[in-house]
């Protein structure tokens, strides 16, 4: 019965395979066949790779080149010449300060820490509701909720506006929390997938021990769902971390920057100080890439799980 | 035994048919509450909007029936907006191009698979601003771009990338490739890998070659992923914004859809004008998806 208990770890992705879903493949497999593989296509494919890994790997380190330098050496220097110190963090320090970036990442924490549990709370309920109840019109909720994910939510802001500013939320970070919790349907798919692979049994059975359907969701369905909770704070997480439009364009008080806004408000006073800039950039990017390091399994997961509903 | 036979008697006639028929109700009324007032109620006012000269201020909106949408089709500003969406199709298609090639190669075993799968991948997870940025500076004259052509042996090809406005388009769209390329390469990775083995194993017994192995395996098993990312692709070119609107504020012949949407909207107070803009920008996402899911059905709709 416990095995029961134990869901798949991630909602697999629903592709046309059938049976059991074998990771890699062709590793190994196809190292006997190499044999018969020429030279050339091997060299050509590490050299493709190389070249696109450059193409990444360039841009991004020439920024981290830039912000390690003095403002005397970035003139000086060309840009894919390294820095002479590379422990030199006062244009970071200077970012931070100046730049308002503290501000942003605490606005940025309150909306992401806030959002997140709106989400899971409002996609977990409509996905219960819709998974476990038969009731009229369930078949016209689902269709408001599928036509939804059609309207990109970038298209509709010149609307959108005019309710946010009725509400009053303008200015205030609850307009995009309102946002980021309320336009998210994506999430919804991603725990009604997740709940189906939740045998009902389980909830006939906290039923005949006395619990109510609120009981259910709050016991025994929504401790089940953990995975799928944890897909759906990676990809929402990086989502809101990443967004632009929202709070440029519901939140223009300086105080309220996010660290998108306050990164884009900064580069107006620092103009061509590339290394400070640059050093900005940076404080954004790395807790991007400390994030990834850490959770690169489940944020590939995530990100499949999430793009293909 | 005994307990749960009596825990059964004790709850189910409570349940009355009425408070079972509301319960769904209950835990659908904060999400369905948001869904209309940020998906539909927008939608539908757009829709109003578009059919007046409202300026996003007066209490009157003056219906002014479909003017606003012949200025969309008829002034050149409008219909160059179409025209500049065009690059980000093509950077797009080249993007599927790029990811189905390194995805295919990748899913075949590489040295420092991991890593190349890693560098690939990681410029989607980065900020926009940070990547505006990034993009900024290297498209600056002189800057690396610029080096690094110099350093290749390529420096009659230097140019003006953000200032020139026959190339500007071309720089912005490859950045938004840089960005997105990762993406779909992971998405086609993950369906290329679950594409059950026995099948490779067969067909190479049977004596098929990596391209017909791609060409009858790999191809068909990943049809579906292919055209979702062919959508979003499409609809994510067309409502391109953040890149644009970062890098070069519209300047240079680079104003796309939703950056004229939001000028006219909140610079130049033309709110019925802009809805316009924004429902012909909808209704051809729409039309996109339509085509592709008639094109391309669902098999396995898990939903309804």
């Amino acid at each position: 019965m416990t095995t029961q208990l134990t869901p798949p770890k991630t909602p697999t992705p629903s592709t046309t395979t059938s049976g059991t879903i074998t990771k890699r493949p062709v590793n190994g497999r196809k190292l006997r066949s190499s044999r018969v593989k020429s030279t050339a296509a091997v060299t050509g494919k590490y050299v493709s790779l190389v070249v696109m890994s450059l193409i990444v790997v360039i841009p991004l380190v020439v920024v981290l080149f830039a912000s390690l330098k003095t403002s005397a050496e970035y003139a000086r220097t060309g840009p894919l010449q390294p820095p002479t110190n590379w422990l030199n963090f006062a244009n970071f320090a200077k970012a931070f300060t100046d730049g308002n970036m503290v501000v942003g990442f605490i606005n940025t924490g309150f909306i992401l820490v806030v959002s997140l549990i709106g989400t899971i709370l409002i996609g977990t309920m409509a996905a219960y509701a819709l998974d476990r109840f038969d009731f009229r019109f369930k078949k016209v909720v689902f269709g408001l909720f599928l036509v939804a994910t059609l309207v990109p939510s970038v298209t509709t802001q010149v609307a959108t506006f005019q309710v946010v500013l009725a509400l009053g939320l303008f200015d205030t970070p609850w307009a995009a929390i309102a946002l980021f919790t309320g336009t998210d349907i994506i999430s919804i798919y991603i725990f009604v997938q997740f709940m189906q692979s939740i045998p009902k049994s389980l909830d006939e059975a906290a039923m005949i021990d006395g619990a109510n359907r609120f009981g259910i969701y709050w016991r025994v369905i929504l401790p089940l769902l953990k995975p799928a909770i944890a897909t759906v704070v990676i990809i929402k997480g990086i989502a809101i971390y990443n967004e632009f439009f929202i709070p440029f364009l519901y939140m223009p008080d300086s105080n309220l920057g996010t660290i998108s806004t306050a990164l884009y408000r900064f580069k107006g006073p620092y103009g061509t100080q590339w290394e400070v800039i640059g050093a900005g950039t940076m404080i954004v990017i790395i807790p991007t890439l400390v994030v990834f390091l850490l959770l690169q399994k489940f944020i590939y997961n995530g990100i499949t799980s999430g793009a293909t509903k | 035994m005994t307990i749960s036979t009596k825990g059964l008697v004790r709850v189910l006639p409570k349940r009355s048919t009425r408070s079972r028929r509301i319960t769904p109700w209950l835990f659908l009324l904060v999400p369905l509450a948001l869904l209309v007032t940020f998906t539909y109620v927008p939608v539908s006012n757009m829709l109003y909007y578009s059919f007046t000269s409202w300026d996003g201020l007066d209490a009157n909106k003056a219906l002014v029936g479909f003017s606003n949408y012949v200025a969309v089709f008829t002034r050149p500003q409008f219909l160059n907006v179409f025209a500049v969406s065009l690059y980000y199709v093509a950077a797009s298609i080249i993007q599927m191009g790029l990811a189905l090639y390194f995805a295919t190669i990748l899913s075949f075993s590489t040295r420092f698979r991991n890593l190349f799968k890693g560098i690939l991948f990681f410029p989607y997870l980065i900020n926009t601003v940070a990547i505006s940025f990034v993009f900024l500076y290297l498209f600056q004259p002189g800057g690396t771009l610029d080096t690094v052509l110099g350093v290749i042996g390529l420096g009659g090809t230097q140019h003006h990338w953000l200032g020139d406005p026959s190339i500007v388009n071309f720089s912005l769209a490859g950045t938004s490739l840089w960005r997105y390329l990762g993406l779909n390469f992971v998405l086609f990775l993950g369906a290329i890998q679950s594409v059950p083995g026995e099948l490779y194993e067969a067909a190479e017994l049977d004596g098929a070659n990596r391209w017909q192995q791609f060409r009858y395996i790999i191809a068909p098993g990943i049809k579906r992923i292919i055209s979702l990312s062919f959508i979003l692709a499409i609809s994510g070119s067309l409502s391109a914004f953040e890149i644009p609107f970062i890098m070069t504020g519209g300047a240079n012949g680079t104003t796309t859809f939703v950056i004229k949407a939001y000028q006219e909207a909140f610079t130049y107070s033309q709110v019925g004008l802009a809805s316009a803009l924004a429902v012909v920008l909808l209704l051809v996402v729409l039309v996109v998806t339509f085509i592709q899911r008639k094109l391309v059905p669902d098999e396995d709709v898990s939903l309804s």
